[in-house]
């Protein structure tokens, strides 16, 4: 990250050999990272690989089955969920979720909405929004909190090529404007390693990590994503029974 | 004026549909409708084990309530499958309840009138309880309303703003049996439930915000008790599904008008 130092600064989030498992069953184990201030990290990996599990443990909403999770102390996290269903018979305006967990002045909430891209949406009901309108709701909600790290959980799923690289230039303008960190999780490979500091490919574990040129060209992460310009094609036509160098001898029994 | 049954009647009918209706509301909208009715019959154990001890019966209900709630939420948190082992562990409590009954051969009157409510017996004392419980429930839903909404919204967005999605739930769950212990002599444990939902399904047409519904919830759960009430009186029906009937009539016609705008 340009003009900032990262080795005299404490990690955001920071996880250590951190193993998670859902009804005994180990989706994703040893990971290790930290998370610094104001960089953007991207988790790839394959449906199943345990990704999703790792956002929820870095919010404290899964327990570790092994090692452990540390967050820097009165760390403000900005959540934007996969999805969020809303159930029919409750009724709320824009406004009145965007005053969720914590009450905010209007003042406030016209700014988030401005910053998210839907300046105009406040007093419309949330079931009555568009699936792009939505999603750019709940990062207005997110950024109310005045994040030191905003974590993205496919947060462009449901949206179209276009409306997902929108989506993802309103991001990189928001780190821009405020200096967050932010953490994402997706499948639009393309789009957002581009903009990453670093990524991580996980697939039951972390299978590689660096810049996104050299992660896009290492050959695990070719291994899952298929070998085409940037891998972006290839998605779907991944493998599960990869296989490594020499020096890494795991098995991917666990990841699926 | 507390020496009228009829006055005793409609405050306790009020103070049940006022504890009912902003609680009813959560349970609306978490779709939590078959935990409050599995808690409501299995609480009729609780009223069993008071008249087999002689102990009040607002303490053994609560007791059994509050297991029943806790032990379900847990359930229903864990996997969504578990839609049997509520019915298996609702009509066990209610069944177990009826049958332990039968071997106090003088207290067989009683539990009937805690199966179908009896709103006229309603003692002063009753009151007393009923409306310190209603205090409680209103407390408990107000203080953490805010809480209460975004943990109903997402349990992770919740937990990243740093609440304890956990805690919310608990509290849900303690307010849920305070108002089974408080409801079951007025309207019956057959049909507490009603109380908890009708009121809030028939203010969701009426409302664009959370506190709107719950409002109108609970000019719903009033109109309906105290019309219930009277209604019964001058038709000689039983009191407890009266008011449900009319609750019921509110949410016909809060539908109706809501299709008749265009808005259903």
């Amino acid at each position: 990250m340009p003009g900032l130092s990262v080795t005299d600064m404490q990690p955001l989030i920071e996880t250590r050999d951190l193993t998670l498992a859902y009804h005994g069953n180990v989706v994703l184990r040893d990971v290790t990272l930290s998370l610094m201030p104001g960089e953007i990290v991207t988790i790839v990996g394959p449906n199943g690989s345990g990704k999703s599990s790792l956002m929820r443990a870095l919010i404290g909403a899964l327990a570790p089955t092994g090692g452990k999770v540390t967050r820097k102390k009165g760390l403000k996290i900005g959540y934007v969920p996969q999805s969020l269903t809303i159930d029919a018979t409750l009724p709320l305006t824009v406004s009145r979720f965007l005053n969720l967990p914590r009450r905010v002045s209007a003042a406030r909430i016209d700014d988030a909405l401005q910053a998210a891209g839907v300046p105009s949406v406040g007093a419309q009901q949330m079931i009555g929004l568009s699936g792009g309108q939505f999603q750019r709701v709940l990062l207005a909600r997110a950024l109310l909190e005045r994040p030191d790290i905003l974590i993205l959980d496919e947060a462009t799923q449901g949206l179209d090529q276009p409306g997902a690289a929108r989506f993802y230039q309103q991001i990189e303008a928001v780190r821009q404007e405020t200096g967050c960190a932010v953490l994402m999780v997706s499948h639009d490979l393309h789009v957002v390693m581009a903009a990453s500091d670093r990524v991580l490919c996980v697939n039951g574990h972390v299978c590689c990590e660096g810049t996104p040129e050299t992660v896009a060209s290492a050959p695990e992460y070719r291994a899952l994503f298929g070998t085409g310009t940037q891998g972006a094609l290839a998605l779907y036509r991944h493998e599960h029974s990869h296989s490594h160098g020499p020096d890494c001898d795991h098995s991917h029994e666990a990841a699926e | 004026m507390l020496d009228d049954f009829m006055v005793r009647a409609a405050l306790a009918g009020l103070g049940v549909a006022v504890a009912a209706a902003p609680l009813g509301c959560f349970v609306v909208w978490r779709r939590f409708a078959y935990i409050g009715d599995a808690t409501a019959h299995a609480a009729i154990l609780g009223v069993a084990l008071s008249l087999a001890f002689g102990v009040s019966v607002f303490a053994g209900v609560l007791l059994i309530a509050l297991s029943v709630a806790v032990l379900l939420t847990g359930l229903s948190g864990r996997s969504l499958g578990s839609d049997a082992l509520l019915g298996v562990i609702a009509h066990s409590g209610l069944a177990l309840g009826l049958v332990s009954v039968s071997f106090l051969p003088n207290a067989r009157v009683d539990l009937m009138g805690y199966l179908v409510g009896d709103i006229l017996a309603v003692s002063r004392g009753d009151l007393v309880v009923i409306w310190l419980g209603a205090a409680v429930v209103v407390a408990l839903v107000v203080w953490r309303w805010q809480a209460l909404l975004a943990t109903t919204l997402s349990a992770d967005m919740a937990q990243a703003a740093g609440l304890s999605p956990k805690k919310e739930q608990l509290i849900l769950t303690v307010a849920l049996a305070v108002t089974v212990a408080v409801a079951i002599k007025v309207v019956g444990a057959l049909l507490i439930a009603a109380l908890l939902i009708i009121p809030a399904a028939a203010a969701r047409p009426v409302s664009r915000t959370p506190e709107t519904m719950a409002v109108m919830a609970t000019a719903v759960g009033s109109c309906a008790a105290l019309g219930g009430l009277l209604l019964s009186f001058a038709l000689d029906t039983p009191t407890g599904p009266t008011i449900v009937t009319v609750a019921a009539a509110i949410f016909a016609l809060t539908q109706g008008l809501s299709v008749a705008s265009g808005r259903g």
